[in-house]
C-alpha cells in the first residue's frame, strides 16, 4: 500500500517539531524515532546541498523557510521537483492566511496550520490544486466556526 | 477568527519555561487541569482543552488519555468541537486503537451532513485512518458522494475512495465506473482527485488497466488543453497551468503507455508537444518536464522522442540549480543501460559533474562516470576519475577506487597501463582499497613479465616516500622480494636509471619491518620479501641472516613462526633454500571476462611446482570461453621431479595453454556412462606402429569416476628403453596418472607396461584422450601421439 506522500514534518533549527502529519498508520515509537532520524539528517546538510536525501526506501525532500524546516517524505518513484512545488504551495498557503507568516504563526496556532492543510492535502494527496479554492474553503470554515459558537451562546429561550 | 485564548496562554507558559524540568512541570499541570475538565459537564470550552492536549503530544508528551474526548467532541453537533475533535482523531488515534471504532458511526452520520464542511471533516478523517472495516462499510456511501454532490465534495470523496482502495482491494471495481465519469469534469480538484483514484486501481488490477486505456485519448485532450490554455488565474504557477494537475496526468498517461504500442503512439505528439512547450526556466516548469521526461522513457515512445528526452536530462545537467542537475543524474543513472549510447553524448558534462560542490550530485556522478567507461574512452576516463579520486569526499573513496579497478580490469589497454593506473589508486586511496586487491595486483604483477623490472622500480620509489598506505607497502614489499635481482641490476627501459645497492633494498625493507605503521600483515610480508632477496644477492646474505634470526624472538607469532622456519631454512636446509626460494611463476587468472589489449596467448599456465608432486591431478579452471589447444600442451612442459619417493618416470603434464590463434578444438567429453560391467572390461587396441602396440581397456569407478588400463608391448626385434605415456583430457575432466609399471618394453613381446589413468568426468562431457607415447630405440628417441575417441564400455556417442 502506497501514498505519494508518506509524512510531511515542521521542525525549527532547534530541531523542535511544530507540525507532524502522517499519512500511513505508524506506531507512536515510529513516529518518535523517523522525526529524530529527520531532524538529525536535515539539520546536518550543508547550507549549498541539494534538497533531496535517501532514507530507507523514500525520497525526503526539505526545504528552509526563515526559521522553519519544511520535510516531506514521498514514495521513491515519485516527482521530487513537484514535491518541492507541494512544500511551496503549502508555506504560500500559510502566508496568505496569516499575513507574512512566521514560526510564531505555527506555533500559536497550530490547529489552524493542521486544518489549512486538511484542505490542501488528503490522504497523502493533492486535494485542490489552486490556492484561491483553499483559501475560501478556510474562510468559509472560520466563519462556520464563529457563527456557531455566536449561535450556541445565545441564551435559549 | 478570534484565537484561542486559554490556548495560547498555555503554550506561552510552557514556552516560557526555561528548563527541560521546569516545563515538565507545566506541562504536568495542565494536563491535570486538561484531565479535570473532560471530567466535568459540557461547557464552552471543550475545544480549547483539547486543543491544550493535542499541542502537549506534539511536543512528545503521552496524550491516550485524550482519546475518549476525541470521540465524545466528534459527535457534538457544534462545528467548532468537531473540528477539534477530528483533528484529535486524526493525531491521536490510529485503526490500530480500539477507540478507533467508536467513531465509525458520528464518521457516517457526518457523511450525509446538511453541510458540507462537516462533510469535509468526515471525509479528510476517513481518508486519513479509516480501518478496513470502517471502509468496507461506508464504501457505498463514498459512492454515492463521488457521483451526485458538489465539486468540494467530490474531490475529497475521490481520495477517500483512493484509500478505501488501497486498504480493501477488492472494493475498488466498486468506483471504477464512478472514477470513469469524473474524467468529464470540469474541476480541477475533482479532475486531480479523479486521475489518482484511476492511478490506484490501475496500479492495483492489470485487468482494470486494459479497461482504462480507452481514456487515454480524453487525458491527451485534457493535457492539451492545460498546455496551450492561456493565463488561467486560478491555476497559473509562473506562467504554468495547474502543474499539478498536468504531472498527474503525464502519471497516468505513463502508467497506460507502458508495454502498449497502441496506447504510446496516441500519447507519441501531445508528450513531444508538452516537452517542447513548457518553459524551462522555473523549477515548476521543469517538474513538468522532468515528468514528461520519465513518461517517455517509460513507454514504447519512438527513437526521436526518446532522443528528445535524454536531451532534455542533458539540458538539466547544465542548470544551474543544482536539484535539477542532481535529478538529472539519477535519471540518466537508471537508462545508461538501455539506452546508452544516448547518455554517452553527454559524458562530458557528466564527468564535469565530478567537479560540483554538492556531495550528493558528485556521488551520481562517479556511478554515471563509472557506467559510461568503454573500452573507447577508457584512457581519457581514468585521466578524470584519477583526478576525482585524489580531492574526493572520503566517503566515496572506497567506491571511487573499486570503480575505478573494475574499468581497469575490464578495459585496460595495456598491462602497463594497467599497473600504473593501479599503483595510482593505491598510492592516492591506499587506505580504502577492498583486501583483495593486494592480491590482485599481485597476480597482474607476475602476468605482466617483461614489466617486472619497471614495476619494482616504481614500487621501490614510491615506498621510499611513503609507507604508510598498507595496500601499497604489501605490494612493494612482496615485489622486492620477488625481484630484487631485477631492482638491484639497475637498468630499466621504461624508467631513468637508478642505482640501488643490496643495503638500499634490505634497509627498505627493514624500515617497514620496523616501522610502527606496519601492520602485522604488511610485516609478514617485509619478512618474507628479506628472507626471498637471501638468494637474489650475493654480498649481503649475512645481514639478511641476522634480520631473520632477531625476529625469531619477536612478540608477534605469526612474525615469529616465520622467522624462525626461515632460520631453519638458512641452518638445516641451506641446499634447497634456492629451490624453495626461487622466482614463482605466473599465477592463474581465474576471473572470467578479461579483454586485455595485450593478451599474447602464450601465457602458459604452469602450476606452482611447490604444489607439484607425482602423478597428482592438474586441475583446469579456464573459464569456459578460452579455447584450448590440447595438441600443443604437451610439448616443453613436463614437470621436473620433486625430491621425495624415488620415480623413474615421467609425470604426465597438464599445462593448459590460452590460444590466442592456435585454434584448438574444444573437445567435448562424453557423458554419462553405461553402468560398470561384471564381467571384464574388453580390451581395445588403441595404437599400433612400428611394432609398439597400445591396448586400452577402462572400468568405470562411480557416476563420474573412470579408470583407464593402457597396456603397451613390444612386438619388434629391438629393445625399447625410456617408454613413457602422457595424456591430455578436456579441460573439464580430471586425471591422475598412476605409477607405471616400468619403464622398458622388451623386444618380441616378453615383458608389457602398463598405466593406469583415472579420470573423473563431473560435468560428464564427451570424452576423448590423446596419449603420447615417447621411447628410445636403439639410441635414438621417438615419439608420436594417438586421438582416443571411443573407449571400450561406453556406446558410439561415448554415454
Amino acid at each position: 500500500m502506497t501514498h505519494s506522500m508518506r509524512f510531511l514534518l515542521l521542525f525549527s533549527r532547534q530541531g523542535k517539531l511544530r507540525l507532524q502529519k502522517w499519512f500511513t498508520p505508524m506506531s507512536e515509537r515510529e513516529k518518535k524515532k523517523i522525526i529524530r532520524d529527520m531532524t538529525t539528517m536535515v539539520l546536518a546538510r550543508q547550507p549549498r546541498s541539494c534538497n533531496f536525501l535517501h532514507w530507507k526506501d523514500l525520497k525526503v525532500i526539505y526545504k528552509r523557510y526563515a526559521s522553519l524546516y519544511f520535510c516531506l517524505a514521498i514514495e521513491n518513484q515519485e516527482n521530487e521537483l513537484i514535491a518541492l512545488e507541494v512544500i511551496h504551495r503549502y508555506v504560500e498557503l500559510l502566508d496568505k492566511y496569516f499575513g507574512n507568516v512566521c514560526e510564531l504563526d505555527i506555533i500559536f496556532n497550530f490547529e489552524k496550520a493542521y486544518f489549512i492543510l486538511d484542505e490542501f492535502l488528503i490522504g497523502g494527496e493533492i486535494q485542490e490544486t489552486s490556492k484561491q479554492m483553499v483559501n475560501r474553503s478556510i474562510e468559509a470554515s472560520d466563519m462556520l466556526q464563529e457563527t456557531m459558537e455566536e449561535y450556541m451562546s445565545k441564551p435559549a429561550f | 477568527m478570534s484565537p484561542s485564548v486559554p490556548l495560547q496562554e498555555m503554550i506561552r507558559a510552557i514556552r516560557s519555561a526555561r528548563t527541560q524540568c521546569e516545563e515538565r512541570g507545566v506541562i504536568q499541570r495542565e494536563c491535570a487541569a486538561i484531565r479535570a475538565q473532560f471530567r466535568q459537564a459540557d461547557n464552552g470550552g471543550r475545544s480549547h482543552n483539547l486543543a491544550k492536549l493535542l499541542y502537549v503530544h506534539m511536543l512528545g508528551y503521552p496524550a491516550h488519555f485524550g482519546q475518549m474526548e476525541c470521540v465524545r467532541m466528534i459527535a457534538s453537533p457544534r462545528y467548532s468541537e468537531k473540528r477539534v475533535g477530528y483533528l484529535g482523531a486524526m493525531m491521536l488515534l490510529d485503526e490500530k486503537q480500539d477507540a478507533s471504532l467508536l467513531i465509525t458511526n458520528s464518521i457516517k452520520n457526518d457523511l450525509s451532513h446538511s453541510n458540507q464542511y462537516v462533510q469535509s471533516l468526515a471525509l479528510c478523517t476517513l481518508a486519513c485512518m479509516g480501518s478496513a472495516e470502517m471502509c468496507r462499510d461506508l464504501a457505498p456511501e463514498i459512492d454515492r458522494l463521488l457521483r451526485a454532490s458538489n465539486s468540494y465534495i467530490k474531490k475529497k470523496a475521490a481520495l477517500c475512495a483512493v484509500h478505501i482502495v488501497r486498504k480493501v482491494h477488492e472494493l475498488g471495481e466498486l468506483f471504477v465506473p464512478a472514477a470513469r465519469s469524473l474524467l468529464s469534469e470540469k474541476n480541477h480538484g475533482v479532475l486531480h482527485g479523479a486521475v489518482v483514484l484511476i492511478i490506484e486501481l490501475c496500479e492495483q488490477n492489470p485487468e482494470t488497466l486494459e479497461r482504462f486505456r480507452k481514456t487515454v485519448p480524453d487525458l491527451v485532450q485534457i493535457m492539451k488543453g492545460l498546455v496551450l490554455s492561456g493565463y488561467s488565474p486560478e491555476h497559473d504557477v509562473a506562467g504554468i497551468s495547474d502543474p499539478f494537475l498536468q504531472v498527474r496526468i503525464l502519471r497516468l498517461l505513463r502508467i497506460l503507455g507502458r508495454n502498449n504500442e497502441g496506447a504510446s503512439d496516441s500519447m507519441n505528439d501531445l508528450l513531444a508537444q508538452v516537452a517542447t512547450n513548457t518553459d524551462s526556466t522555473k523549477t515548476v516548469g521543469n517538474a513538468v518536464l522532468y515528468e514528461t521526461v520519465l513518461t517517455v522513457l517509460d513507454i514504447k515512445s519512438e527513437s526521436g522522442l526518446r532522443v528528445l528526452a535524454v536531451n532534455i536530462l542533458g539540458r538539466f545537467l547544465l542548470n544551474n540549480d543544482r536539484n535539477i542537475r542532481y535529478i538529472a543524474m539519477t535519471s540518466l543513472q537508471k537508462i545508461v543501460g538501455t539506452d546508452h549510447n544516448a547518455v554517452q553524448r553527454h559524458r562530458g558534462t557528466i564527468v564535469d559533474c565530478l567537479k560540483d560542490q554538492d556531495a550528493s550530485v558528485k556521488r551520481r556522478a562517479l556511478e554515471l562516470s563509472l557506467a559510461l567507461v568503454s573500452a573507447s574512452n577508457i584512457r581519457s576516463m581514468m585521466k578524470e576519475l584519477l583526478l576525482f579520486l585524489s580531492s574526493c569526499p572520503p566517503e566515496l573513496r572506497a567506491h571511487a577506487a573499486s570503480g575505478i579497478f573494475n574499468a581497469a580490469e575490464r578495459y585496460a589497454p595495456s598491462q602497463r597501463w594497467h599497473i600504473d593506473t593501479m599503483l595510482h589508486v593505491l598510492i592516492t586511496a591506499g587506505g580504502d582499497v577492498r583486501d583483495e586487491t593486494v592480491p590482485n595486483l599481485i597476480q597482474l604483477i607476475t602476468n605482466a613479465s617483461e614489466l617486472h623490472c619497471y614495476t619494482v622500480h616504481k614500487l621501490y620509489r614510491a615506498l621510499l616516500l611513503d609507507i604508510s598506505q598498507q595496500s601499497l607497502v604489501q605490494v612493494a614489499c612482496w615485489c622486492i622480494g620477488e625481484y630484487g635481482d631485477l631492482l638491484l641490476k639497475g637498468d630499466c627501459q621504461e624508467t631513468e636509471p637508478v642505482q640501488v645497492t643490496e643495503d638500499d633494498a634490505l634497509d627498505a625493507l627493514e624500515t617497514v619491518l620496523q616501522s610502527h605503521m606496519s601492520s602485522p600483515a604488511t610485516r609478514g610480508f617485509a619478512l618474507t620479501a628479506t628472507m626471498k632477496l637471501s638468494t637474489r644477492i650475493t654480498d649481503n646474505v649475512d645481514r639478511i641472516r641476522s634480520i631473520v634470526s632477531i625476529y625469531g624472538s619477536c612478540i608477534d607469532v605469526e612474525l615469529q613462526q616465520r622467522a624462525v622456519e626461515y632460520n631453519a631454512l638458512f641452518r638445516k636446509y641451506d641446499h634447497m633454500r634456492a629451490a624453495v626460494l626461487e622466482r614463482m611463476p605466473v599465477i592463474e587468472k581465474n576471473s572470467p571476462g578479461h579483454t586485455n589489449g595485450e593478451s599474447t596467448g602464450e601465457a602458459v599456465k604452469d602450476v606452482p611446482t611447490a604444489k607439484m608432486k607425482q602423478g597428482e591431478p592438474l586441475l583446469l579452471q579456464q573459464p569456459a570461453n578460452q579455447v584450448c589447444d590440447l595438441l600443443d600442451l604437451l610439448g616443453g612442459s613436463e614437470e621436473t621431479l620433486q625430491p621425495g619417493p624415488a620415480v623413474d618416470c615421467l609425470v604426465s603434464g597438464l599445462s593448459v595453454h590460452a590460444a590466442g590463434t592456435a585454434g584448438g578444438d574444444l573437445l567435448d567429453l562424453l557423458g554419462g556412462f553405461e553402468p560398470a560391467e561384471l564381467s571384464p572390461a574388453p580390451q581395445v587396441l588403441a595404437y599400433d606402429k612400428g611394432g609398439v602396440t597400445l591396448t586400452l581397456s577402462c572400468e568405470k569407478q562411480s557416476d563420474t569416476g573412470l579408470t583407464v588400463t593402457l597396456t603397451a608391448s613390444n612386438s619388434s626385434d629391438s629393445d625399447l628403453s625410456s617408454f613413457t605415456l602422457q595424456a591430455a583430457v578436456p579441460k573439464s575432466v580430471q586425471l591422475h596418472m598412476k605409477a607405471p609399471s616400468g619403464d622398458s618394453l622388451p623386444a618380441r613381446g616378453t615383458a608389457k607396461v602398463t598405466q593406469m589413468v583415472v579420470l573423473n568426468n563431473p560435468n560428464k562431457v564427451n570424452l576423448k584422450m590423446r596419449v603420447r607415447v615417447s621411447y628410445t630405440r636403439q639410441g635414438s628417441p621417438f615419439q608420436d601421439t594417438v586421438q582416443i575417441d571411443s573407449f571400450p564400455g561406453l556406446d558410439a556417442a561415448g554415454q
